[in-house]
């Protein structure tokens, strides 16, 4: 089982859980399966979060593996100047 | 993933060519007056094309006749909204920005666009437009926009105040349930971020000290000179061609493919050489208007921008206002951090508000913390991406509470910094843990730096300013051909804006150990490598860099696959050093070192065109984190502030040419001294930008400011094969602080409202002297 | 509005050229000539991106009248290097590393050699009084007045070697 964090505004999309543990082998398995664990993440996740593997970013969702070892972050949409 | 094991082939400690600073590629062409931006560019019949812009912050289009201006002689193509259909997929927000429907959302809006035969027809066909506006009540300040009874600009945007009336948020103040029933209702306010960990409550109750401020900072412009400009070719069999100063070509390629509804293949887009972006070109507004005339009249049509319409409507960053607390203990630990942030993000949602919250409090280790944003349409141009978007707000905000806490314990302002400073195994204010990162490297070193043991005179401050940015990776995709001589050719596709061309043909050297002059990098189209992101978030020496290395090491496979297959030795026997391929050991064999030229002239007999290949969606960019040190002069008399010295120390990991990293550094500083000090966007009651112009949006000129002293730190990122960390956007987090706090020290009042021009400066000093007075 | 005639020198070499009544010089040398070495920035006399000399006095291109050239000396950044020489600012310029996106490159040229001329020996703060009429938005200016300086040490230098 991954353990996956989310920010405030996820957590508060989540309904205030900011924990989760979901299958994945990979990151996009990782949102797949939030997704379905709670429905209610599943437009934010859709419309496209940020995630932070050991503290390194992914503006988005790849096949990126994942082990439980892994910190996992999901952050909201991000972009640069 | 190749790119993990690759990756801890570890960080080189001893660098040839990578740390040195040669002449970048393009700079004969640039002080020679040959390069060629955007405007630059023309073609064979070409046209030229105007925007007719809205002259009302807010305003309902009844009607657009175009009939006269389509008669007059000249004119070749009409176009406004019509003529950009939405497609199924499309950004309607980047659609609606580029042509208004419906609705006029502020002053600038573009409305219709003509092509002909030259602007000064142009220019009249804009006038025979004859549009009838109903002109609709405006709102372009945040914390008005924010209120309930404020003039809502889409209706589809609601919010549910009632939430923000059981916080007692400022905007709902006075307000109660029986005239503002709960559930959602059309607002401005489109989105409520939350972002922290820990019980802040608990810590303030730990606090011995507690500091809260209220800050405000107006909208700035991105100000790159350049003008946004663009050439448009589009077929009648439907192939186009556009050719356009943007800092991500493949961006514009498929933005106007979806918002034209053409097949990406069929355009093709090459990036000019670009005047400055810094984030502001990082979206479309004329590309697509210049695409659809061009298709109407079926001629190549030149679209340029003036500096009036760059700066009505493009850009400028979100103006803010926040609040800030922060408690700690009387030895300087910092117990717990609270923020609001309201980020005003013009016409459309999409404020960087979420990542101003995320970055607030990241300098600090903090276990109680917590951070609100909220995201707010007004009648202002739709915001635009500029350098580390969102963040040198709240580090304004939140540097100042630090700097006033340092104050008020009697501290040194370095010293409360160290003290509290994020680190390796920090879990950081926004969540994710910290890798090595540099703060307390920049710290310490701006702490020994001579500007910080200068005496101060009279009227004179010090500040002090941390800030940090995560910086981006992202897709990236480059090739290097081995050309005939035996020279290189680097094809990257990310637009060069500070010169990564220099860095990329530095880092492709070293891997190869061959001189630096020997590569050429050049900005491939779109038509000519696979996709890159945009040239944003400091992505491009990190991401295209590391692209770049791996593009080369697979280069020199191949290189040494080939000068086995002349020796008759196995591949593995075949080590590249110094330039040449060698045989790797005394048992390989005894064969002279191939070099590239010797390998390039038997390339057609051992298998044909040598490349190296290499494509990623790249992690593993590390945080960069500054401290800026500043002195200043405020004059009791004008109120005019005078930067006496300025130091900039920052982590860049690796540098790869120092003398950009340095003018990185120098150039976020100065931008940010404009924001602190001059630069606003000054709206009238009519809703309409009074300053649009150089003369009175003032940036900072060279009289301004004095040398830029500057401290290059390099802690390495481990995500990258040399340490490279991005550089661009840190260096414009702390300066809005740091001048600040140099400033407040100065007056003895605490500044809160940017920009300190000389009338608030006099304001607060006057305030000062009533208040001793009493 | 007819158009006229006029007949200049730029860069050293006899041009004519026809233009509107209301056209710029900036738009005459760009738009007519092809000479877009000179960029517009604001098109109202703030940046600096477009100067230029007319009768070696400094002027943005953008705010003289094309028609009002004739008869006169104009000196772009086309005509600055001596064939495959460059002038010592343009050398100090790639050497300092004062440009980044360059747009502002080549009025700074310009303007720096105007300065030069008039004064060979600038202190720090008279290189950027005189260079306060050109925007850069990159650099902070802290290599470009490193640049000026540095030519004109150079410069002087090179003056009393010819002498």
């Amino acid at each position: 089982m991954l353990l996956v964090k989310l920010g405030g505004s996820l957590a508060g999309q989540a309904g205030g859980q900011t924990e989760f543990h979901v299958e994945g082998r990979n990151v996009i398995e990782m949102l797949r399966n939030l997704g379905e664990l709670c429905p209610a993440l599943k437009p934010v996740l859709e419309k496209g979060v940020t995630v932070s593997v050991d503290g390194r970013l992914q503006r988005e969702a790849t096949y990126h593996p994942l082990t439980p070892d892994n910190e996992i972050f999901l952050l909201p949409r991000m972009a640069g100047g | 993933m190749p790119l993990d094991s690759e990756n801890k082939t570890i960080v080189p400690t001893e660098f040839k060519t990578v740390g040195t600073r040669p002449v970048r590629p393009d700079g004969m062409d640039k002080v020679t007056g040959r390069a060629r931006f955007g405007a630059d560019m023309s073609a064979p019949g070409m046209l030229v094309g105007a925007i007719l812009r809205s002259p009302h912050a807010h305003a309902r289009i009844r009607k657009i006749d175009t009939s006269k201006a389509e008669a007059l002689a000249g004119v070749k193509a009409v176009i406004t909204s019509k003529d950009l259909k939405a497609q199924p997929g499309c950004d309607m927000d980047i659609l609606v920005n580029v042509m208004a429907r419906g609705k006029a959302l502020y002053d600038g809006h573009a409305v219709a666009a003509v092509a002909a035969v030259d602007m000064s027809v142009a220019r009249k066909a804009l006038k025979l437009i004859e549009i009838d506006y109903k002109v609709l009540p405006h709102v372009t300040d945040v914390d008005e926009a924010m209120k309930p009874d404020a003039p809502v600009l889409h209706k589809h945007i609601e919010h549910d105040y009632h939430q923000d009336m059981l916080e007692t948020a400022d905007h709902v103040k006075g307000k109660n349930e029986k005239t503002l029933p709960p559930g959602k209702r059309p607002s401005n306010i489109a989105g409520r971020y939350q972002f922290g960990h820990g019980d802040p409550k608990k810590g303030f109750r730990e606090a011995d000290v507690i500091v809260e401020h209220e800050f405000k900072t107006e909208a700035t412009h991105q100000g790159y000179i350049e003008p946004h400009a663009c050439l448009a070719n589009v077929s009648s069999d439907g192939w186009a061609e556009l050719w356009v100063c943007t800092q991500g070509h493949f961006m514009v390629r498929d933005t106007c493919a979806s918002l034209l509804g053409l097949d990406v293949s069929r355009l093709r887009v090459t990036a000019s050489e670009i005047g400055g972006g810094f984030g502001g070109k990082t979206t479309v507004f004329i590309e697509p208007v210049a695409l659809a005339l061009s298709r109407k009249a079926g001629r190549p049509v030149k679209v340029v921008m003036s500096r009036d319409e760059v700066f009505r409507a493009t850009g400028p960053t979100s103006s803010a206002s926040m609040k800030v607390r922060i408690g700690a203990k009387r030895d300087g630990t910092f117990t717990a951090a609270e923020a609001i942030l309201k980020y005003q993000g013009g016409a459309f949602p999409g404020s960087p508000v979420e990542m101003g919250a995320m970055t607030a409090f990241a300098c600090y280790d903090l276990k109680d913390v917590k951070i609100v944003g909220y995201d707010v349409v007004t009648n202002r141009p739709k915001q635009a991406a500029y350098r580390a978007p969102g963040a040198p707000m709240s580090a304004f905000a939140v540097e100042g509470c630090v700097g006033e806490l340092a104050e008020k314990l009697g501290m040194d302002a370095i010293d409360i910094r160290l003290k509290n400073a994020a680190k390796e195994g920090t879990v950081s204010s926004y969540g994710p843990t910290f890798g090595p990162v540099g703060l307390v490297e920049t710290l310490e070193a701006a702490k020994k730096h001579k500007n910080y043991k200068v005496k101060l005179g009279k009227n004179q401050g010090r500040g002090v300013a941390s800030g940090f940015w995560f910086n981006f990776a992202g897709q990236t995709c480059t090739t290097i051909n081995l050309n005939i001589d035996g020279t290189l050719g680097l094809a990257v596709g990310t637009p060069d804006i500070g010169g990564s061309r220099a860095s990329m043909c530095l880092m492709a050297a070293e891997e190869l150990g061959i001189p630096y002059d020997q590569v050429r990098t050049i900005i491939a189209d779109t038509s000519s490598l696979g996709y890159n992101d945009v040239t944003d978030g400091s992505r491009v020496t990190f991401a295209s860099g590391l692209a770049t290395i791996y593009a080369t090491r697979d280069l020199k496979a191949k290189l040494c696959a080939r000068a086995a297959t002349i020796w008759g030795i196995p591949e593995e026997a075949v080590d590249w050093e110094n330039g040449a391929a060698r045989p790797a050991g005394a048992n390989a064999g005894n064969f002279d070192p191939l070099t590239l030229a010797d390998l390039a002239e038997q390339a057609a007999a051992t298998g044909g065109p040598v490349a190296g290949h290499y494509e990623v969606n790249a992690d593993g960019a590390g945080p960069s984190f500054a401290t800026h040190v500043v002195d200043v002069e405020v004059d009791p008399e004008t109120g005019a502030t005078e930067v006496l010295r300025y130091l900039v120390v920052q982590d860049a990991g690796k540098a790869v040419h120092p003398s950009y990293v340095e003018g990185q550094f120098q150039g976020g500083a100065v931008q940010g001294i404009g924001w602190v000090l001059n630069e606003e966007y000054i709206y009238g009651e009519d809703g309409r930008l009074q300053n649009p112009g150089f003369l009175d949006y003032r940036i900072p000129v060279c009289s301004d400011v004095p040398m830029i002293d500057t401290v290059i730190v390099e802690v390495p990122n481990p995500g990258h094969p040399y340490g490279v960390r991005g550089v661009g956007e840190t260096s414009i987090v702390p300066p809005l602080a740091a001048v600040a706090n140099a400033v407040s020290a100065a007056m003895g009042v605490r500044a809160t409202t940017l920009p300190m021009s000389p009338p608030k400066i006099l304001a607060a000093l006057n305030n000062k002297m009533r208040q001793a007075a009493d | 509005m007819s158009s006229v005639h006029v007949s200049t020198m730029i860069n050293g070499d006899e041009v004519d050229f026809v233009c509107r009544p209301d056209e710029s010089l900036l738009d005459v040398l760009r738009d007519r000539l092809g000479m877009t070495g000179s960029k517009e920035g604001c098109g109202t006399g703030d940046c600096g991106a477009c100067s230029v000399t007319l009768d070696g006095r400094l002027v943005c291109s953008c705010l003289v009248l094309g028609a009002e050239a004739g008869g006169h000396e104009i000196e772009t950044i086309e005509g600055m290097a001596d064939g495959e020489d460059l002038h010592p600012l343009q050398q100090k310029f790639l050497d300092h590393a004062a440009l980044q996106c360059g747009i502002c490159t080549p009025g700074f040229l310009i303007a720096a050699k105007n300065l030069l001329e008039n004064n060979p020996n600038p202190t720090e703060t008279e290189v950027r009084y005189w260079l306060a009429g050109n925007l850069c938005r990159c650099t902070g200016y802290d290599k470009i007045v490193r640049a000026v300086m540095d030519a004109a040490k150079d410069m002087r230098k090179g003056h009393r070697n010819a002498a």
